[in-house]
This record gives structure tokens, C-alpha cells and sequence, in this order.
């Protein structure tokens, strides 16, 4: 059963128990979290599970992240692309600080990536007069929830696409150049192409956390049940309403699009490894 | 279409690639670029292409039959280039791959599809790889490879051809193969091509000219013959083949090279002066006695039998370790074997004063 | 203006288009707001500030947060270690499930994971109610805020150690063993060292996750000021008080640190790679 050569040389106690080990810590940090989501959801059976989810407020709360991620994605992929091609075609002075900016949100808590915004746009903000004065609602609305949301997902597709495009080389944008096409030929025809899996698995991720931030959008939302609870927010609210089954129920649709993520991720993983390697010539024939 | 490339500079930062180059290539003529690697002869062929900018001169321009083309950008020029790893598109088939620089002109241009297909064909029934269209490039074999490279770049009916050493990343025989076969090719069609390489065999094999380059200069061009058999320079003979390497001085109007004695004619040298003697392996020759020539004693150490020509080492009286090239035929009546004393003597040789190793500046 | 520097590229297209979206986008989303941070702490007064931030709830709120967070980590980069161990070494049945559900807590919602581990370690919960008789609180303490940050961090020093571990060579260790060395001799004197940057890389990165993490904790802990109180839950209460000035104040506090930890893991990394020729991570 072992493969890996290394392993010859490790006793069969030590494999024994350090396989132990980690299964049991695994399924004690992991597993038992993920299937206690689905136990608490079905406690009351499964008609109480789907009932949960007749309630208008945890359909407009499905609603608002939907849309969220709906909106934070697709300009977040945007972002992503354009900054990978800056930053991998190119050469310039401020590079690097241009990368560290990019993983900024990374660095901070969310609900400091919240905070952010509410210091902006709040009532005692930057802009609150003049929002208040035009009745626009940022902070304690949707508006406020999808830039949160933005904020917090916004280097994931960038991070993806940026060092796999700074390894494969230029050449093939030189050739297309050479041949006549555009820039955006260029870019839509050959390198976006190349770059897909590694794109399609910077958009997973996004989404995934997207959907289901809950520090950021908490500080903005102002919980405002049916208007400005995402789906999180709602599994809080009806947590803290001790009503357990509909919360689980709420959070076992977010365990499932976990889940997704992870198959998706795994999926995506190895055809990104494969498609990064360097294409080897291969061997001699003759010329016909 | 012709090809001049006038008073071209380009440095990246402190390094100076090429130093004012100018070049003519005529029209439907093949040129090899010639050179070791830091000659710069890659970056000239990107410059030409329009993938580099030359350093501002009011003076240089690249001009396409007498069209000067530095403004226009390289999509524009409309030159084939062909990229030492092929940098095939490796998301399309190699039929989309030599199809691409016909789709991608804009509308008014653009051929209809059929016309395209036509001339896809064409291309592939050119390089003979009409069963392999709807392949991708990961499935080719190298030499495929660049075939399907340079049908991408004839698909837009370049003006020029420019190929960046396109054999380099293959193997022997197939790059043997391949040389061949662009050669002929280039027979057939007449594009105007320019060639960068650092194997000379592969210069001397296809082009028309060469044009050999150091550290950012041409040293020499010429026909190929020109250039072996009439070096300028030491570098150049050097670089064009082997050479054995002899050390001496002018003495009242002779090159004196320990026990080798020649004549030397040419402008007035004072006495003392420094040079050397460069003799290809193939212009030597052994014999059991003195006989008239210029020559020199040595003892044979090696003797190399399997190849297209015996190959002798030797060693002189001073020490100096000689190689000498000749045909088998030769070799039998030679009849010389390791230990053995002879004579080396002289066929043909060059001598470039000691100040002349100098003297590639030409521009 | 000529920023471009090297060669090559400017010949293909798109750069300033490309670099003047990507640095507005960036500013409007990400720089403007984080100054915005910034600038409200410059208009406190310096005794304001210090006086919410040196003040007993939020000083409590920090040992508690470094401290739990700490914890996590450390636990983390023992059973982590051994995770990454066991999952890059040995093969057995469901290896690939496993290392699969590592990514877990990266993929799943904080609120989903906060529900779920208070459920499981309350009193009444499954693994809550084994510990009870003994007077052990696994939840609405500082062990529940613990127990969280450890579920939080655990993919970090996982992911980070696995590389490292498939880079071991084999020759290493079997030069050490034709050398005379025990298994341990060569664990210890050889493969750990080897390990050694990359535990510690993903140490500090579960360490700077777990300091800032809201919502698996906020369910667990109990939040009750001076005793399970994360700082950031102290930000949320403030704004909640509209004490803007208060909330930013902790925030920076706590920024502070997560950049001195980056920093950390930044020098860290560059002093192993000058010292061991290559990176740690």
C-alpha cells in the first residue's frame, strides 16, 4: 500500500499510529463539525428541513447572496484579469508593491473589512451628509453589503492567474502579434485559453467566499431581516432566536456549496498541474 | 522585397547588443545571421520584425523595399517570423494555428472562411503534414512542430521571412533534415529570408550571404565561400570552422613561426611585429620527408579512423599540438601511425598581424 | 512617462489601459478606504486613543485573542505536522478524502463552522457533554474560543507544510542512514530542519488568520466582555455604539499587529532561504 519510496523506512508502528493521529484529528476538527450541520438540520425530521426554507426571509436572504455574488464575482474576475496582464506581460517600477497590494484584504480581519467601509459611507462618515442628503443607502443596504463582499474577495482570481501567467512565457503572444492580431485578439484568442482551469478555480474560490463571508457583512448589513440579511446573517439571527433546526437548515445549504467548492477545487487542481508543465518536444523522425 | 537595416543601436541598460549594424538583404535572397550567442544577431531580428524597438537614432530605419517601416508596429509589417521554440498556439489544432493570422485580420481584410481552408491546405500539403491538421501541437514531434511554424507564418504571404534560429531546440539529424528541406523550399517560393544561427555548418549549408556578428557588430559578409575561405579576421576563421593556431613574428619580410618560414607580401611591417597563423586541418599535410614546402616536424600521438575524414593529432618540436584532416584515400598512402616522426607542411593558409585581431569594426 | 523598465514587453499592447484599471479598481476599492482607516485614528487625539485602547475590556479582549489564537496555531503546527506527515508519506484507504476535507475550513462559511462547533461543544453537545462532568467548558470559554481558532487555522499549516514534505530528499535521508544515523538521529537532525521554515510559515499565517476571525467564534464564545470577548467582537460592539473613533482605535491596534506578523513571516522566510539556499514556503 505504499508507493512513495520514503516510506520503506518508516516502521509500521509509527505509520500505525501517525495515521491514527491524524484521522482522528481530522474527524474530530473536520468531519464531525461538517455532520453535525446536517444532524442538527434533520433533528426535526425532514419536513421541518424543508420548512425551513418556505420562510420568506430565508428566501430573500438566499435572494441577497445570490446576487452578491453575483456581482462581486463577474467584477472581481474582471479586476483579475486585467491586473495579471499588467503584471505578468510587463516590466515596471512599482511591481511588486502592486502584487503585495493585491493580497491586502487577505491580511485583514473582516470585520475590519467592514469597518472600512462604514467609516466611509456610515452616517458619521466621509459621505454620510452627502449620502443622507441624496438619499442613497450604502452602508446598512445592499449596496453596502456587495462592496464589503467585493473587498473580501477581490485578489482571489488575480492570485490564481498571476503566477501561472508570469510562468508560461510570451512567445505565443509574440507570435500572434507578429501575425497581425490586437491586443485584444491577443489576449482573448491565446492567452486567456491557456489560463483557464487556473481561472475557473480563482472564480470557485471567489464565489465560495463570497457567499459565504459573514465579519465583513455583518458591520454593514444592520441585519435588517428580509432586506439586508444575506444567507450567513440569517443562519445568525435564527441561531440566536434558538431556532436551531431552520438555522442549520440555512447553513446546510452553505455546507453544501462547501462541499461543491471542494470537488470543484480538487477537480480543478490537477488539470491546472498538468497544464502548467512545459511541453516537451518530443523525439526525432525523419522529414518526409 | 528587399531588407536594409540601417545604423541600428540597441542597448538594454549598460549592455550595448548592437552597435550602429547596417544590412542590406536583396531581394528573394536567404541571409544567415551568424554568431555566438551576445552577438546580438537575435536582437536585430527582432528589431527588423518590429518585437523590439531599436535605441532613437534619426539616422536608423528599417526599410522593406526601400518602405521605411520602423513606425509601423510588427502586426503590421507584415513579416513571417519563426520562433526558436515554435511558440505554437497551444490551445488550437494546427490547422487553427496556421489559420490564425488569416482570422484575425480585421473584417474588410479577412478572407471568407473557404478561402482560408484553401489556403491552409496549400500550406499543409506544402510541409507535408496534411494528416496531422486537426492535432494539437503537444501531440508533434519537434521537427513537426516548426514545420507548422513556418506554414503559420507563410499563411499571411509575408513580405520577408525572418527566422530566429528555428532549429536550435531539435535534434541532429532532423535539424540536418530540416535545413534541407527550408532550403528547397526557399528555392521554390523566393521570399526574401533572413536566418539567425550560431552553427555555421547550417549558414554555410543554406544561405545565399552570410553575415557573421560580434559583440554587437557584422565582422564580415559574404557568400558563404567568401566568408570560409577568406576570413578577415581572426575571429572569423576561428568561428567559421577549425583552425590550428600558430605564434610568430615578421622578420625582414617573412612570417616566421618557430621552424615555419613564409613569405609574406603585403604592406610594409617592421620587423618584429607580432602574428599569427591560422591553417584549417584540412590544408595540412603529412609526408615522410622534406619536400619543398613550408613545413614543420612533428610526431604523430592519435589517430582517428571512424568518421568521414582520418583525423591525426600531432605534436610539434616546440610542443604545440597540430590537427590534421584527410581523406581516407590520402591517409592509405600516407601510411602513418601513432610515434611516428614527419613533416607537416602547407597548403594554404592566413596570417593576421597581431594589431588585425582588432580590426572587425566594420560596420 | 516612461515607467516601463525592461525591454521586451512594450511592444506587446494593453499596458496602460491594463495597469490604469487595475491601480483605479485597486484604489477605489482597497486603498481609499483603508486611508480612510487611517485618517480617522490621525484626528483622535493621542490620549483618546490610548485610552481606548490600553482600556481593562480591550486589553482583556487582546490576551484573550493573541492567546487563544496562539494556542490554535501552536496546535496546529504539532497535529498539522503530523497531518501533512501521514497524508504526503503513506498511502491508505480514503488518503485522498481526507486531504480533500483539509481545505474545509478555507471553503466553509464562518457562521456555518460557528454554529456547528458551538453545537458540538456545548454542554449538551456530543463532545461538550464529555467534558462537562469533569467542570471542563468546552464552550462560552476561552478553551470554545480556542477549539475554534484551532478549527480556523488548520488548513495553513497543512497546505504549507505538504509541499515541503514531498520536496524532502530521498537521498538525504538515505545518506543519514548509510552514515550509521537512527530513524530518529536523522529525523531530528536532518528531515526536521529541512521542515523547520515551512512549520513556521504556516505557524504565523494560522496565527495572523486566527486574530482577526469573527464569525466561527462569536457563536462559541460567549461573548461576554472581560472574559470571552475577541477584539474583534469588541470593534462590532463599539460600532455598534456608533463609537466610531473607539472601533478604528482597536482596529488599528489590531492591524498593527497583523502587518509586525507579516513582517515576521516575511524576514523569516528570507532568512531561511539566505541561510538554507531556498525558500520555506
Amino acid at each position: 500500500m505504499n508507493a512513495n519510496p520514503l516510506t520503506r523506512s518508516d516502521p509500521r508502528w509509527l505509520r500505525a499510529l501517525l495515521i491514527a493521529l491524524t484521522v482522528l484529528f481530522l474527524g474530530l476538527f473536520l468531519i464531525l463539525p461538517l455532520a453535525t450541520v446536517f444532524l442538527e438540520a434533520l433533528r426535526k425530521g425532514v419536513g421541518a428541513y424543508f420548512a425551513s426554507f418556505r420562510d420568506p426571509a430565508a428566501r430573500s436572504a438566499i435572494r441577497l447572496t445570490l446576487l452578491t455574488a453575483g456581482i462581486a464575482v463577474p467584477c472581481n474576475l474582471a479586476f483579475g484579469l486585467v491586473a495579471s496582464w499588467a503584471i505578468a506581460k510587463f516590466e515596471f517600477k512599482g511591481k511588486s508593491m502592486l502584487i503585495t497590494l493585491i493580497d491586502l484584504p487577505f491580511a485583514v480581519s473582516p470585520v475590519i473589512s467592514g469597518l472600512i467601509y462604514v467609516l466611509m459611507f456610515g452616517a458619521q462618515g466621509w459621505f454620510g451628509p452627502w449620502l443622507a442628503a441624496h438619499h442613497v443607502h450604502i452602508i446598512f443596504a445592499v449596496p453596502g453589503i456587495v462592496l464589503a463582499t467585493i473587498f473580501v474577495t477581490f485578489p482571489f482570481v488575480a492570485r490564481e492567474l498571476i503566477p501561472l501567467m508570469q510562468e508560461q512565457d510570451t512567445d505565443e503572444e509574440y507570435a500572434a502579434i507578429s501575425l497581425g492580431a490586437s491586443g485584444w485578439q491577443t489576449f482573448w484568442r491565446v492567452t486567456l485559453p491557456n489560463v483557464k482551469w487556473a481561472l475557473l478555480y480563482g472564480v470557485v474560490l471567489c464565489n465560495a467566499r463570497a457567499m459565504g463571508e459573514f465579519g465583513a457583512v455583518s458591520v454593514v448589513s444592520g441585519h435588517i431581516r428580509g432586506l439586508t440579511n444575506t444567507m450567513p446573517l440569517h443562519v445568525e439571527i435564527l441561531y440566536n432566536e434558538y431556532n436551531f433546526v431552520a438555522a442549520f437548515a440555512v447553513a446546510s445549504l452553505l455546507a453544501l456549496l462547501a462541499l461543491a467548492t471542494l470537488i470543484a477545487k480538487t477537480a480543478l487542481e490537477s488539470r491546472i498541474r498538468t497544464g502548467a508543465q512545459a511541453v516537451e518536444p518530443l523525439e526525432m523522425e525523419t522529414i518526409a | 522585397m528587399s531588407i536594409e537595416a540601417r545604423n541600428i543601436s540597441k542597448t538594454f541598460g549598460d549592455f550595448h547588443a548592437l552597435r550602429n549594424v547596417t544590412l542590406k538583404v536583396n531581394d528573394g535572397e536567404l541571409v544567415a545571421l551568424l554568431g555566438p550567442s551576445g552577438s546580438g544577431k537575435t536582437t536585430l531580428l527582432r528589431i527588423i520584425a518590429g518585437l523590439e524597438e531599436a535605441d532613437a537614432d534619426p539616422s536608423s530605419a528599417i526599410l522593406f523595399h526601400g518602405e521605411d517601416v520602423s513606425a509601423s508596429r510588427a502586426g503590421q509589417r507584415r513579416v513571417g517570423f519563426v520562433f526558436q521554440h515554435y511558440a505554437l498556439f497551444r490551445n488550437m489544432t494546427v490547422f487553427d494555428n496556421i489559420a490564425f493570422g488569416l482570422r484575425v485580420r480585421p473584417r474588410r481584410q479577412r478572407p471568407t472562411e473557404s478561402a482560408i481552408r484553401k489556403k491552409v491546405e496549400e500550406l499543409l500539403h506544402l510541409i507535408h503534414l496534411r494528416e496531422l491538421a486537426p492535432r494539437f501541437p503537444s501531440q508533434l514531434s519537434g521537427g513537426q512542430r516548426q514545420r507548422v511554424a513556418l506554414a503559420r507564418a507563410l499563411a499571411i504571404e509575408p513580405r520577408v521571412l525572418l527566422l530566429d534560429e528555428p532549429f536550435g531546440a531539435l535534434d541532429a539529424k532532423v535539424r540536418h533534415g530540416l535545413r534541407r528541406w527550408l532550403r528547397r523550399l526557399h528555392d521554390e517560393i523566393h521570399v526574401t529570408s533572413l536566418l539567425v544561427t550560431h552553427d555555421q555548418e547550417e549558414a554555410l549549408e543554406v544561405a545565399d550571404r552570410v553575415a557573421v556578428m560580434r559583440d554587437g557588430r557584422i565582422e564580415q559578409e559574404g557568400t558563404p565561400e567568401e566568408v570560409y575561405h577568406r576570413p578577415n579576421s581572426e575571429f572569423v576563421m576561428d568561428f567559421m570552422g577549425n583552425v590550428n593556431l600558430f605564434h610568430g613574428r615578421i622578420e625582414s619580410g617573412k612570417a616566421v613561426f618557430g621552424s615555419l618560414v613564409l613569405d609574406h607580401a603585403g604592406a610594409k611591417v617592421p620587423d618584429g611585429q607580432g602574428a599569427r597563423l591560422f591553417v584549417r586541418p584540412f590544408d595540412l599535410d603529412i609526408s615522410r620527408q622534406q619536400n619543398g614546402l613550408p613545413g614543420m616536424k612533428a610526431r604523430v600521438t592519435r589517430v582517428q579512423l571512424a568518421g568521414a575524414q582520418v583525423r591525426i593529432e600531432l605534436s610539434s618540436e616546440s610542443g604545440e599540438t597540430l590537427q590534421v584532416e584527410m581523406p581516407h584515400s590520402r591517409f592509405r598512402e600516407r601510411a602513418v601511425a601513432p610515434s611516428d616522426d614527419v613533416f607537416v607542411t602547407l597548403q594554404d593558409s592566413r596570417i593576421f598581424l597581431e594589431e588585425q585581431t582588432h580590426r572587425g569594426e566594420v560596420s | 512617462m516612461r515607467i516601463l523598465t525592461l525591454k521586451r514587453s512594450s511592444i506587446l499592447p494593453g499596458f496602460g489601459l491594463t495597469l490604469g484599471l487595475a491601480v483605479f479598481y485597486l484604489s477605489l476599492i482597497v486603498l481609499i478606504p483603508l486611508s480612510g482607516l487611517f485618517l480617522k485614528t490621525a484626528a483622535m487625539s493621542w490620549s483618546g486613543f490610548w485610552h481606548t485602547v490600553a482600556d481593562p475590556r480591550a486589553l482583556a479582549s487582546y490576551r484573550l485573542t493573541f492567546g487563544a489564537a496562539f494556542v490554535g496555531a501552536a496546535v496546529n503546527a504539532v497535529f498539522g505536522f503530523v497531518v501533512a506527515w501521514t497524508l504526503v508519506r503513506y498511502r491508505f484507504p480514503g488518503r485522498r478524502l481526507l486531504d480533500a476535507a483539509v481545505d474545509l475550513p478555507f471553503a466553509l462559511p464562518t457562521a456555518v463552522s460557528g454554529i456547528a462547533l458551538t453545537a458540538l461543544y456545548s454542554q449538551n453537545g456530543w463532545i461538550g457533554r464529555l467534558f462537562a462532568p469533569y467542570g471542563i467548558k468546552t464552550a462560552f470559554s476561552p478553551l470554545g474560543v480556542a477549539i475554534a481558532l484551532t478549527f480556523i487555522g488548520l488548513p495553513f499549516v497543512v497546505r504549507t507544510l505538504q509541499p515541503a514534505i514531498e520536496d524532502l530528499d530521498a537521498g538525504m535521508e538515505e545518506a543519514a542512514h548509510t552514515l550509521g544515523a537512527s530513524r530518529f538521529q536523522t529525523f531530528r537532525q536532518v528531515i526536521f530542519p529541512f521542515l523547520l521554515p515551512a512549520t513556521l510559515t504556516g505557524f504565523a499565517m494560522a496565527f495572523a488568520r486566527a486574530l482577526g476571525e469573527y464569525g466561527s467564534v462569536i457563536f462559541i464564545s460567549g461573548n461576554m466582555p472581560m472574559r470571552t470577548e475577541i477584539s474583534s467582537l469588541l470593534i462590532v460592539a463599539k460600532l455598534e455604539q456608533y463609537d466610531y473613533a473607539g472601533a478604528t482605535a482597536i482596529a488599528v491596534v489590531m492591524l498593527l499587529a497583523s502587518f509586525l506578523l507579516l513582517l515576521a513571516i516575511n524576514l523569516t522566510q528570507r532568512w531561511f532561504s539566505s541561510r538554507l539556499g531556498r525558500s520555506a514556503a
